[in-house]
């Protein structure tokens, strides 16, 4: 056994543990604004995950124990529940956290190898799959009862007679927006609805502040640098800030594109996955730039209500050109390198 | 006093584990029975050996001789009888035996004729040479020959002299309890390197970690004539490597491929500047050096141990202990295990580390890399560790090169912080590896094509040079051919002349046979007739003559 002979305590499932424990202010602050609901929508994505992965390590002949506890895949069902409507039906988690972990993750390889977040694969297909039922969200807390853990689960479950399901959603500050906009209305029109709040949407913006401190937990833990969120949230604020400036009255001002949780979770948790996100620090500036334009544009410009999931797909896509073509300088490397040459060890 | 330092990227902080042995006085190793002294102990040619077996040999006194320049000579660490010089096995990341005398010690420990050296008396080469038959290298751990380093080439100068007190690797404190116990020699070791470099700056990076060593030399510095300025810096692995410590104390980096002094930058070891004075000053070769044992002993301490003493007697001079689980020459991080502990300590040999399951824990199963970039963040050689392990990986050595594979220093920051435990390091070495055996496979078929190349070369020529001949011959022997029933009239013809010959001699015989045959309507012409005729034959012979010219020019082209 060759050196090094020690190692320090960090592990895959420490890293990850650390993601988990990181958006735990955000479910709470979920729960707080629209019920207990997304607990239901978590344990199911976490045992859809779990059932997915020993399925499919074992198919594949690897170790179940090790790689079923790397937690990895909780991370993505996690991810991809919180970013799911909070009334979305039992088999809609489902069916996309299946195809996160079956396609997106073992199919591609398993961990460490996916190309695309498998999260936000999975959010993909329900969103161009399932349209209607991805707009389920209920109204948060301060504009109206939230539903509790029985209601939650009758809804989820499909056991919620249509007209309380009615009663409770509602469309979210995005799509109001979206919709108003259609509706030939101004940006300030729009934004005098209730929905709308101090900085995003009501409550929402909350959410987005939850999301944010555990951004922050990860970055002073050092499991993520702060190249991608912050390169993200820039390419945001500053692609919705130049429309903004261009037109505000077609195009929703930076702050309300910036403090919406949809963002903040991107920037901290969806965008800075590992795996499928760039390397180098000047790709990951890169690659967080590019994700927020395309946000922006995506959502303004897109047939679908967010952008994010498409936006990060697309850069997961150039990571390959990306990391290649940024490769930091290396130390002693002098402008004309000329250290390709092999160099033969002197003994 | 203050200095302003520079930070180099990367690195880490892994558990010190100084305290265990740098708190023991430094004991002598016991004389051993029989020493074993390898010849390559230095990076460079190995010495050749300059005894016999039965030769009696003395104390300090040459066994072998420096072969080339980066060499350095081997001496006898104490006084006995030459009893083998063949292969044994060495301490050596290879594994593999090399060339050693074996000297079964008298126990009398007998110098041989030693004595101070005038180095200033002395020419730069004149010292250089003693230097390299005292046997001085780098006792870092490089174990470069020291004469070599000394010399500062074309510049004639070396403007910085860097002293290394950084002793980065978990566990190893032989540095640091040598500055502690020896500042002065150091000192004095360093005043002949400033002679040989002449460096106007003279720096001694220390970390801070070690601050009675750092106390010790500053003491010893306010005592001598020239300037050197103790510097204090953070602790962090692996800043005692020389490249890192020089952009510590300088913010200059040492160019991809280059040397330090290149820069006008050279940096030694404590150690070596002690085993400088002690050869300069006291005439002794190098034959011993101090030792960390340390790890999973009773007594972790110190040693000063004579080189070729075999390693199992220090440990059990610092007390065995069982559960031992292997033993390191080196820290943790870039030590090399043992095969056996009757190899011997050499002057690479900074301390032998004795591992435990406790103290060392196997390292946990390798899951895949999820590129978190941690290793990225601690390599201090600034790569991509997670672009090379892939690129190792998957055999694509070409792409690991071009990823600067060559730039890693093998400091094992990568596999330490790397949550998927991956050992990226041994990836990395078998890159290496891989691509070396490939360019000697490479510089071997080269060379095979050459000489195949050469080969139908050479054919190619002979089988021109024979059709050439044959041509020849034949051309000859057709113009023998064609000169024979012409042989009086000309025998300079030309083969179609030859031909053209022929055929108007066949005509003549026809027409000769035509005459005769048939009466002659040409007898008895008129005059007129006569030469209307001779005009005709005379067109004729001029047609001809012309109808010839260009067949002619033709077979001279």
């Amino acid at each position: 056994m060759p050196s090094p002979f020690i190692l320090s305590r960090s592990s895959v499932t420490q890293v990850m543990a650390w993601v988990l424990a990181a958006l735990l202010p955000g479910i709470a602050v979920y729960v707080w604004l629209f019920g207990p609901g997304i607990l239901i929508t978590l344990a199911l994505a976490t045992v859809t995950a779990l059932a997915a992965e020993a399925a499919m390590l074992k198919a594949r002949a690897y170790p179940v124990k090790p790689f079923l506890f790397d937690l990895s895949a909780i991370v993505t069902a996690w991810l991809l529940a919180l970013s799911l409507p909070s009334l979305a039906p039992w088999w809609l988690i489902v069916t996309g956290t299946l195809f996160a972990i079956v396609v997106a993750k073992h199919l591609y390889g398993g961990l460490g190898q996916n190309i695309f977040n498998p999260a936000m694969v999975g959010y993909a297909v329900l969103i161009v799959s399932f349209p209607v039922q991805m707009t389920q969200w209920a109204g948060p807390a301060e504009l109206g009862p939230t539903l509790d853990l029985a209601q939650s689960a009758a809804a989820i479950f499909g056991g919620l007679d249509p007209a309380t399901l009615d009663a409770v959603t509602m469309a979210t500050p995005l799509d109001t927006l979206r919709t108003g906009l259609i509706q030939q209305h101004t940006v300030d029109e729009v934004m005098a609805q209730p929905i709308f709040g101090r900085f995003g949407g009501t409550g929402f913006e909350w959410l987005a502040f939850a999301f944010w401190i555990g951004g922050l937990m990860l970055w002073s833990r050092r499991i993520i640098s702060w190249h991608i969120p912050m390169a993200f949230l820039a390419g945001v604020w500053l692609t919705a800030g130049f429309l903004h400036f261009f037109d505000a009255g077609r195009f929703g001002p930076p702050w309300f594109h910036f403090f919406a949780p949809s963002v903040a979770l991107c920037a901290f948790f969806i965008a800075t996955d590992p795996v499928s996100g760039a390397t180098t620090p000047r790709g990951k500036l890169i690659f967080g730039l590019g994700a927020g334009f395309l946000t922006i544009v995506i959502r303004t410009w897109g047939g679908f209500p967010d952008g994010v999931a498409f936006a990060i797909l697309l850069m997961n896509l150039a990571v390959p050109l990306i990391d290649q073509y940024t490769q930091p300088r290396i130390y002693g490397e002098m402008k004309k390198n000329s250290s390709d040459a092999v160099k033969e060890p002197l003994t | 006093m203050s200095r302003e330092l520079f930070k180099f990227k990367g690195g880490i902080h892994p558990p010190g584990h100084k305290d265990e042995s740098n708190s023991r006085p430094i004991h002598a190793a016991p004389l051993p029975k029989r020493l074993v002294i390898p010849l390559r102990q230095h990076i460079g040619n190995p010495a050749k050996p300059l005894v016999n077996v039965g030769d009696r040999v003395l104390k300090g006194q040459m066994i072998a001789a420096a072969s080339g320049t980066i060499s350095a000579a081997v001496h006898a660490s104490s006084s006995g009888i030459v009893s083998a010089i063949d292969m044994q096995p060495v301490p050596h990341v290879s594994g593999l035996p090399d060339l050693c005398v074996t000297i079964e010690t008298d126990g009398r420990d007998e110098w041989t004729d030693h004595a101070p050296l005038d180095y200033q008396a002395m020419t730069p080469a004149d010292l250089r040479m003693q230097l390299r038959d005292m046997g001085l290298a780098g006792l870092g751990g490089a174990v470069f020959p020291s004469a070599v380093k000394l010399d500062p080439g074309a510049a004639q100068t070396c403007p910085t002299l860097i002293i290394n007190g950084g002793e980065c690797e978990p566990w190893i404190t032989c540095d640091d309890v040598l500055m502690r116990t020896h500042a002065d020699d150091i000192l004095q070791g360093v005043a002949i390197m400033r002679h040989l470099l002449g460096s106007s700056e003279i720096l001694v990076g220390i970390e801070d970690n070690k601050p009675e060593a750092i106390a010790a030399m500053q003491t010893a510095v306010a005592r001598m004539d020239f300037a050197v300025e103790v510097v204090t810096v953070p602790a962090r692995y692996p800043g005692g490597g020389a490249k890192q410590m020089i952009e510590t104390l300088t913010g200059k980096q040492v160019p991809s491929g280059k040397l330090s002094t290149d820069i006008g930058i050279q940096v030694f070891n404590v150690g070596t500047a002690y085993s400088l004075a002690r050869a300069v000053h006291h005439g002794e070769p190098l034959i011993s050096r101090l030792v960390t044992v340390t790890g999973h002993v009773l007594r972790p301490q110190n040693v000063e141990v004579l080189i070729g003493t075999p390693m199992h007697t220090l440990i059990a001079l610092a007390g065995e202990r069982d559960g031992t689980t292997g033993v390191l020459m080196g820290g943790p991080m870039m030590g090399v295990p043992m095969p056996n502990l009757d190899v011997p300590v050499v002057k690479a040999t900074n301390c032998i580390l004795v591992k435990s399951a406790e103290l060392f824990p196997p390292l946990p199963r390798a899951l895949p890399c999820i590129r978190c970039t941690r290793c990225a963040e601690a390599c201090p050689a600034e790569l991509q560790p997670q672009e090379l392990f892939r690129f190792a990986k998957a055999d694509d050595f070409g792409r690991a090169q071009e990823y600067h594979l060559f730039d890693c220093i093998e400091c094992g920051c990568c596999s330490y912080v790397c949550p998927s435990h991956i050992p990226l390091v041994d990836f990395y070495r078998y890159a290496k590896s891989e691509i070396w055996a490939r360019e000697r496979d490479k510089r071997a078929s080269d060379l095979a094509r050459e000489r195949h190349e050469f080969r139908q070369f050479r054919q190619e020529r002979e089988k021109a040079e024979k059709a050439e001949k044959l041509a020849a011959k034949a051309q000859a022997k057709r113009a023998e051919l064609a000169a024979a029933p012409a042989e009086s009239s000309n025998a300079a013809l030309s083969e179609a002349d030859a031909k053209k010959a022929l055929i108007a001699a066949a005509l003549a015989r026809a027409q000769a046979k035509k005459a005769e045959a048939t009466p002659k309507n040409t007898d008895h012409l008129s005059p007129d007739t006569q030469r209307e005729i001779e005009e005709i034959e005379a067109r004729r012979a001029k047609i001809r003559e012309l109808a010839r010219k260009p067949l002619e020019s033709e077979e001279k082209t």
